[in-house]
Formats: C-alpha cells, structure tokens, sequence
C-alpha cells in the first residue's frame, strides 16, 4: 500500500531531479520552445516541495492535490497548468483514503493523465508530455520500475516526431529531430516513483 | 447607470504590457469613463513573459460586481492556466467564463457590449462574434 509520506517523497524525488536536470530541460526547450521549461519547473516543484514541508498534508490525495494547487500557481508557464492538472486530477481521484492500493494509484493517474490530454488537447504522437506518460500510465500494471522505463522510452520516441500542440508546433517539420522538453520532464517525473518507493522497483 | 450589475473584464496576457494596453484600448473604444470594470492580467509576478495564476485570480475578483467575468486570453499558458484555475472550482469568482475570443478584437467587443449592461452569455457572444470580422 502507498501512503502519504510516499507521496511526499515522490514529490521531493522529482523535485531533486528537475534541479538537477533544470539546465538540460531547458536546453531541450531552446530550439523549439521558449527556453524555459527547466527553470519554470524547478520554481514550481521547488514550491511544491516548500508547501508539503509547511503543510503536510496526510492522505496521498491531499498531497497531490497541494503539489497540483502550487504547480498552477508558481510555474508561470503551460506546464504549470498541466502538471498541475495532472497531479490535482490524480490526487481527486484517490479520494481521502490514508493508504492506496498501486492498482488504485494506476487508474487516478490514468485520470489525471486523460484530464491532460482534455485541458490541452493532445493526444499520443503529438510530441508532447503525453507521449512519456501514456506508455508509463500503460506499463505501471508491472510495477514502478517498468513505468519509468516506459516513459523514458516514449520520450526519447519523440525525437523524430513532428510537433502538432504548442508552440513547437508552429515550426512544423523544424521541429523534428529534437527530443520533447514535456516528455522528457514527464519521464523525470515517473522515474521518481521507483526512487520512492526505494528503488526496489516496487 | 450604477456599476453594481455590470459584467467584468479580465485580460490576461503573456505581456504585461500588451494586457494593460488592450485594456485601456478597449475602455477607451468604449467611450471615456466607461464604467465597465476591465483589469489586465499580463505577466508573471516577477514582471516576465508567462502567466501568472495569482494575478488573473486577483483581477477576476476586483471586476467581480456579481454579474459574472469574462476572461479573455492570448494563448498557450494563459489558455491552460484559466481553464486549471476554472476547473478548480474555488479559485475564480462564481459566474467567471473563459471567452473564445480573438484577444484585441474580442477585448474591444466585450468592453462595449458590457458597458450597455448586457449580461455575460451576451457579452461573450460579442467577444466571439469579433472572429468573424474579415479585414480583407
């Protein structure tokens, strides 16, 4: 069972390893992007990891929930409204329940990864953050470890894909032959999920 | 007329300045001393390029006069961040829309529209209505 303090240490794993990965996110997102997803990320997990210390939320769902509010408010740029979703979507889904089942974690991610795709319109392929989550979302029956696999996997796939949402999309074939800066983030923040569960890929 | 019923105007941004200047382009349009109340959201707090979802939040409530808002945005994060903040459910004042809308002309159409006292869904249909004024 997952309980409130896995979920914290999901949100501080991620946030350890957008720091860490700040620069090269953000220099994936300088041919086709705007040359900002690292570092508007690392303020927003960086807030995330602030507010859970402050408040400590003590259901998995009222962690998320919090991580989504703050994700929202501080990033400042798509991503925020979309991991935001993400987390918050996930983290309503779980309810109020102390402990979760991984069965139960899969299907609240998996509704927060559709309200994803509903808020910004994207589907598999569009090279976007749904291209790692998907797959993860997919894989997560067989445990942590594949998921993070998978999602790094569908990340590096969206090299050779062309752009259709966002501004990527406006370089249309330019944007090809460069890996997705979302995706790869997403891939980040799958990875966290074996890192707290203690790498024992559970 | 007093300004208690009017419907309120929400401008978000990436730009600061692009909102502020939207905003009093569309008051002026509207007539001088216009009482519809418009607040632009432009920028991150820090005053660069982005969204901020604490600035929209904020200006929806200061043109909140119980008739509703109408947001209108640019695009990308600004889009995503008033549906996230819609979707929410507490963050905005009750009776806050966002408008499809082109953001100039559609800003111009809301402001005059909501300054005759129409309600929100006619203020919105204005707003959308500018996507069909062809210039050539």
């Amino acid at each position: 069972m997952l309980d409130a303090d896995f979920f914290r240490r999901w949100m501080t794993a991620t946030a350890a390893s957008v720091d860490r990965e700040a620069e090269r996110l953000t220099a994936l997102d300088s041919p086709i992007g705007d040359a900002d997803h690292g570092s508007n990320l690392q303020r927003g997990f960086r807030a995330v990891a602030a507010a859970l210390e402050k408040e400590a939320p003590d259901t998995p769902g009222a962690v998320l929930t919090l991580a989504g509010r703050q994700l929202i408010s501080t990033v400042g740029g798509a991503s925020g409204p979309l991991y935001g979703t993400l987390l918050r979507r996930t983290g309503k889904a779980l309810g109020d329940a102390a402990e979760v089942s991984e069965e139960e974690f899969a299907g609240a991610l998996r509704a927060g990864v559709d309200a994803v795709m509903a808020l910004g319109g994207a589907a598999p392929g569009d090279k976007t953050m749904i291209d790692a989550l998907v797959p993860a979302v997919d894989a997560l029956g067989d445990g942590f470890a594949a998921a993070g696999s998978a999602a790094e996997e569908g990340a590096l796939a969206t090299t050779p894909l062309q752009a259709r949402k966002g501004r990527a999309s406006y370089l249309g074939e330019r944007s090809i032959g460069h890996q997705d800066p979302g995706a790869t983030s997403s891939a980040l923040l799958i990875a966290g999920l074996r890192e707290a569960s203690g790498a024992s890929g559970e | 007329m007093s300004d208690d019923k009017l419907v309120g105007i929400v401008l978000v941004s990436h730009s600061a300045e692009v909102a502020a200047s939207v905003a009093e382009l569309a008051k002026g349009l509207a007539g001088g001393g216009t009482a519809v109340p418009v607040a632009p959201a432009g920028g991150t707090e820090g005053g660069e390029l982005g969204t901020s979802a604490e600035l929209i939040a904020a200006a929806a409530a200061s043109v909140d006069r119980g008739a509703g808002v109408a947001v209108l945005t640019d695009l990308g994060s600004a889009v995503l961040t008033v549906k996230a903040l819609l979707a929410e459910g507490d963050e905005l004042p009750a009776g806050t829309r966002l408008v499809d809308a082109p953001f100039v002309e559609g800003a111009v159409a809301a402001v005059v529209t909501a300054s005759t006292g129409a309600d929100l869904a006619a203020v919105e249909a204005a707003a959308a209505e500018a996507y069909t004024y062809r210039k050539v």
